[in-house]
């Protein structure tokens, strides 16, 4: 389990950036329901993990955090992405597509023969 | 770096985790609540939307405390944590908090204070470059018994040859007089070869050294002084060098001040203070070419680089056994003629060594038996806590992690233990420093060391873990379901812990009764020592010095006028004088090595007429050089023929008294009147005209110590020490002799006033400290030892509650209830006596040195001892006894 979380952790990080990106500023349920929709029911194990990340990722300063009302108007911690935050995202998409097109090519087709 | 840079991060996370957390918590809340808001809308009922939200979002408590453990750091989390439950736990029973700390403080304290002298004078080097290469080189006779013998002058430039040492240098202990200050004072001195100083290491503050230009055949009259004389003397006076002192009515030349805090090593306090040198070639008269005449000695010497003190003796050896084939005439084979290398640094502690082990290894004794006493006060509260660590085990707590809060919980009471002791230490250090003998002073310098409080963190860390280990390592072996169960016996110790407890109070026990033996072996020691027939009486009698200069350059001064009219005038001229003082009923003259117990010996060969000495060294008796008025005023008896009187002076033949252990070791049947002696070849033969009394005047240990005494009026001797016998006050008289001393030559110093009552309790001061020393160790142990067997014996009482209910109710009486319980306490104490024995005796046996006139067996110590314990154990196991017979049956056997 402990595991699991150590992987999904640079990825999740990826994915709340990213979603803060897409979105704007957003509370953390915000965050998490919108990663369950994307994903599906994969995700939903690991809402817990969502809030250290959060206070992590902004005591790296990617992230920033202010009050504000939530929908149905209850008081709610709502996160932005910084500027620092922007070139994280940045950064890591570029790792992300790299690391992605390097594993693409193992599963590609062999093309010469033996 | 990154590593550095994570384990920064978490340290401050540590440190603001609080905020952190509250925070996390906040937003897990909100989280829940919006979640729940949807189920509800969803249609759920409220109690079911809260449910499936907490579900939905997984374990909060695994989500914090993996937080916890990803953020903080959790080694020192948990040991935060374990510190803070700790001084919550010690806090509410401060009653036991305070005992284990207090027994902790005082053996750590104890043990710390003892290190430090051991530290400073066994183990930290002299305060000198390369201390290591620095040995004292000492000649054998061993074919007749003979150690530390002379050298002769050619010996050592053979050992300066050798290529084994860098440098060689004899030392002559001495002291001169100075005059032309205010007044006449004199100094200690050493007379060394030029290359001393260099030898040592040691840079001057002003000016140099002496170099191999100052090699004369006699003394230089260049010197360099001590960094205390220079201020004493010369107010610091940044230009001294090249200023002139008038030293045994010499004029010399200072050419150096030696730095502050520089002790010249030496081998009693007197020469450590070493405040003058004076360089000498020591090739001029008395010195000489012949290789048998021996006069040199206290060889120090520093080896050559990269040699070992083992190599190094191996290539001495070598060299020893050439010399010896080479001049068969001077190393006659039956004496034999050996060398051998002692590390500087051994050879100044001398005889303490074995007294300072002693005490370590008693005050560390007392600390085990403290840590013992500590662990059996955990077992009972651990028996106490059962029920608590049941609980915490079975709430999931994992066995390390309650061994390590126990564990935590231990070494916290012993590290406030070792501080509290370390800073009584330090607040009363200046009474200790006090405390510590005399012939250790000036080695090192003892102090609250850095070395010292390393110790004392060390001491207390493992003390804490050996009296928290055995505690700790049986909590985590709890019997879940019978501590759990509701029957009020979970507070029930197992028998496991009972065991360990009986093997606490043996072990104490043991221990104790090593300490007892060791102590009362010492203190009888002491006690025969004390009440040794001395064979003088020192009562009311008073003795002052005074020294006659030897100058090099013999003008018009006191000593050539000495030399040829005789000595006799100055001393009758003297002894009138100091007749007429009030209060004087006796005056006596005689040399330096005449005060009794003093450190100043002056030993020397004795040639006796008609014995063949087959070439090897004449056999070195004690010497002292006194005036008629002598043996009566300390009230030595006579033996035999008669004692010195007025007409012993310069114009007739030589006489000499010599004392019983003597006239025993050199003629049969003691039989001496009437025999001749000499001192040295070239001089007339002297008759033996009286035998004395042996009197314990050189050591209290011997009393069979072979001592000749000289005439004064045929002798010239210029270390003189004037004794008065009297109702004297040692302030007025040390004054009034003064004044009587200068008036016959006002360039006399007089110094060293004392008692010779003083010159007695000095004597014994090392002894009498380390007595007493061992004898409050021990009974701080066997205080202990009574305090653990009490504690164990009242906790079994209790135990056992029910069957003494049971027993009373079926009818047994309470004196055999209270005999049992004594009993149980006696055998524990004759099992712990019964094991100390066998350690008594290899202790006793190991020091054997340290005693004087008991064996190491001496059975009445032995049994006393043991018989003390015994009384000890009894008295301690009586209360609870009492309280055994005093179980209410009916109680007893409702509790259940």
């Amino acid at each position: 389990m402990k595991q699991k979380t150590d992987v999904l952790q640079g990825t999740l990080a990826l994915m709340v950036l990213r979603t803060l990106e897409m979105l704007g500023p957003l509370h953390g349920y915000g965050i998490a329901r919108r990663m369950e929709q994307i994903s599906g029911d994969v995700l939903a194990v690991n809402q817990g993990t969502l809030y250290p990340l959060l206070l992590k990722l902004e005591q790296e300063g990617a992230i920033a955090s202010e009050w504000g009302a939530s929908e149905n108007n209850r008081r709610a911690r709502f996160y932005r992405l910084t500027r620092v935050g922007h070139r994280l995202l940045k950064a890591e998409t570029r790792d992300w597509e790299q690391t992605a097109a390097i594993i693409a090519r193992f599963f590609e087709r062999p093309e010469c023969p033996r | 770096m990154r590593i550095l840079k994570r384990f920064r991060a978490r340290l401050t996370n540590v440190a603001m985790r609080r905020e952190d957390e509250q925070r996390l918590r906040e937003e897990i809340e909100g989280h829940l609540a919006l979640q729940t808001a949807d189920n509800l809308r969803a249609g759920m009922a409220p109690d079911e939307a809260r449910r499936r939200a907490v579900l939905k979002f997984g374990g909060i408590a695994a989500v914090t405390q993996d937080y916890r453990a990803e953020r903080g750091l959790p080694f020192i989390d948990d040991t935060l944590q374990d510190l803070r439950y700790a001084f919550r736990i010690l806090t509410k029973s401060p009653g036991f908090a305070c005992a284990a700390i207090l027994t902790m403080a005082v053996g750590i304290g104890a043990t710390a204070a003892i290190f430090s002298v051991v530290d400073a004078t066994l183990l930290q080097p002299l305060p000198l470059p390369q201390p290591q290469q620095l040995v004292r080189i000492e000649a054998d006779f061993p074919g007749v018994g003979a150690r530390d013998v002379r050298i002769s002058q050619p010996e050592w430039k053979d050992l300066q040859r050798s290529g084994i040492f860098q440098y060689v240098s004899p030392v002559v202990n001495g002291s001169v007089n100075l005059t032309g200050a205010s007044q006449p004072a004199r100094i200690v001195f050493k007379g060394v070869a030029p290359g001393y100083l260099a030898l040592l290491g040691v840079s001057p503050r002003l000016g140099r050294w002496f170099d191999p230009r100052d090699q004369t055949p006699g003394y230089t009259q260049e010197v360099v002084i001590s960094d205390g004389l220079w201020k004493r003397l010369f107010g610091s006076d940044p230009h001294v060098v090249g200023k002139s002192m008038l030293l045994d009515d010499d004029v010399n030349r200072i050419i150096g001040v030696m730095p502050a805090g520089f002790h010249d090593p030496g081998r009693t306090p007197q020469q450590r203070s070493t405040e003058l040198w004076a360089a000498a070639g020591f090739v001029a008269a008395p010195s000489s070419e012949v290789r048998n005449l021996r006069r040199l000695r206290n060889f120090v010497g520093r080896l050559q680089p990269g040699l070992t003190i083992a190599a190094a003796q191996s290539r001495l050896d070598a060299l020893v056994e050439s010399l010896r084939k080479q001049f068969p005439a001077d190393y006659p084979p039956q004496s034999g003629w050996a060398l051998r290398l002692v590390p500087l640094q051994e050879s100044e502690v001398g005889n303490a060594r074995q007294s300072l082990i002693l005490l370590l290894g008693a005050v560390g004794l007392v600390l085990l038996i403290g840590c013992a006493n500590v662990a059996n006060l955990l077992l009972a509260r651990a028996s106490a806590r059962g029920r608590e660590m049941a609980v915490r085990q079975a709430l999931g707590a994992p066995r390390l992690r309650l061994v390590r809060q126990l564990l935590t919980e231990s070494l916290l009471l012993s590290l406030l233990g070792g501080a509290s002791g370390v800073a009584v230490l330090f607040w009363t250090k200046g009474f200790l420093l006090r405390m510590v003998p005399e012939s250790l002073a000036g080695i090192n310098d003892i102090s609250v060391s850095w070395s010292m409080l390393v110790f004392a963190v060390a001491a207390s860390v493992a003390a804490g873990v050996i009296f928290g280990l055995a505690p700790a390592l049986q909590a985590g072996r709890t019997d879940l379901t019978d501590a759990l169960r509701q029957d009020g016996r979970g507070s029930r110790g197992s028998t496991q812990q009972t065991r360990t407890r009986r093997m606490l109070v043996v072990t104490e026990f043991a221990l104790s009764l090593v300490l007892l033996i060791a102590a009362g072996l010492l203190l009888r020691s002491f006690w025969d020592l004390f009440n040794v027939q001395l064979g003088f009486n020192p009562e009311r009698v008073f003795a002052v010095q005074t020294w006659l200069p030897e100058p090099n350059v013999r003008k018009t001064d006191i000593y050539g006028t000495l030399i040829r009219e005789g000595e006799g005038p100055l001393l009758r001229e003297l002894l009138r004088r100091s007749r007429t003082q009030p209060g004087v009923e006796q005056a006596a003259i005689g040399t330096s090595s005449s005060i009794p117990l003093s450190h100043d010996r002056n030993v020397t060969p004795l040639i006796v007429e008609g014995q063949d000495l087959r070439g090897t060294e004449p056999p070195l008796v004690e010497r002292s050089d006194v005036s008629p008025e002598y043996f009566p005023l300390l009230e030595i008896a006579l033996r035999r023929g008669r004692l010195f009187d007025e007409k012993d002076n310069e114009t007739v033949p030589p006489v000499v008294v010599i004392n019983e252990a003597l006239a025993r070791t050199y003629w049969l049947n003691g039989d001496a009147l009437g025999k001749r002696v000499k001192l040295r070849p070239a001089q007339p033969w002297s008759t033996v005209v009286g035998v004395i009394a042996d009197a314990r005047t050189e050591s209290l240990a011997d009393g069979g110590i072979p001592k000749i005494y000289l005439s004064a009026y045929q002798t010239y001797a210029s270390d003189l020490v004037i004794f008065l016998r009297g109702t004297l006050e040692p302030g007025v008289a040390a004054e009034q002799v003064r004044q009587q001393v200068q008036s016959v030559n006002a360039d006399l110093p007089v110094f060293g006033a004392q008692t010779l009552h003083d010159a007695l309790s000095d004597s014994l001061s090392e002894r009498r400290l380390s007595v007493e020393m061992v004898a409050a160790f021990a009974v701080t142990a066997l205080l202990l030892a009574g305090l653990g067997i009490y504690g164990t014996i009242s906790y079994i009482v209790s135990e056992r509650q029910r069957e003494i209910g049971i027993r009373l109710a079926l009818g047994a009486q309470r004196e055999e209830i209270q005999a049992m319980v004594l009993r149980q306490g006696l055998r524990l104490a004759m099992t712990g006596a019964g094991v100390g024995l066998v350690g008594a005796l290899i202790v006793s046996n190991l020091m054997q040195g340290l005693l004087y006139g008991v064996r190491p067996t001496d059975p009445l110590t032995f049994v006393a001892v043991t018989l003390v314990l015994t009384v000890v154990a009894l008295v301690a196991c009586y209360i609870p006894a009492r309280r055994a017979t005093r179980v209410d049956p009916l109680v007893a056997l409702r509790y259940e």
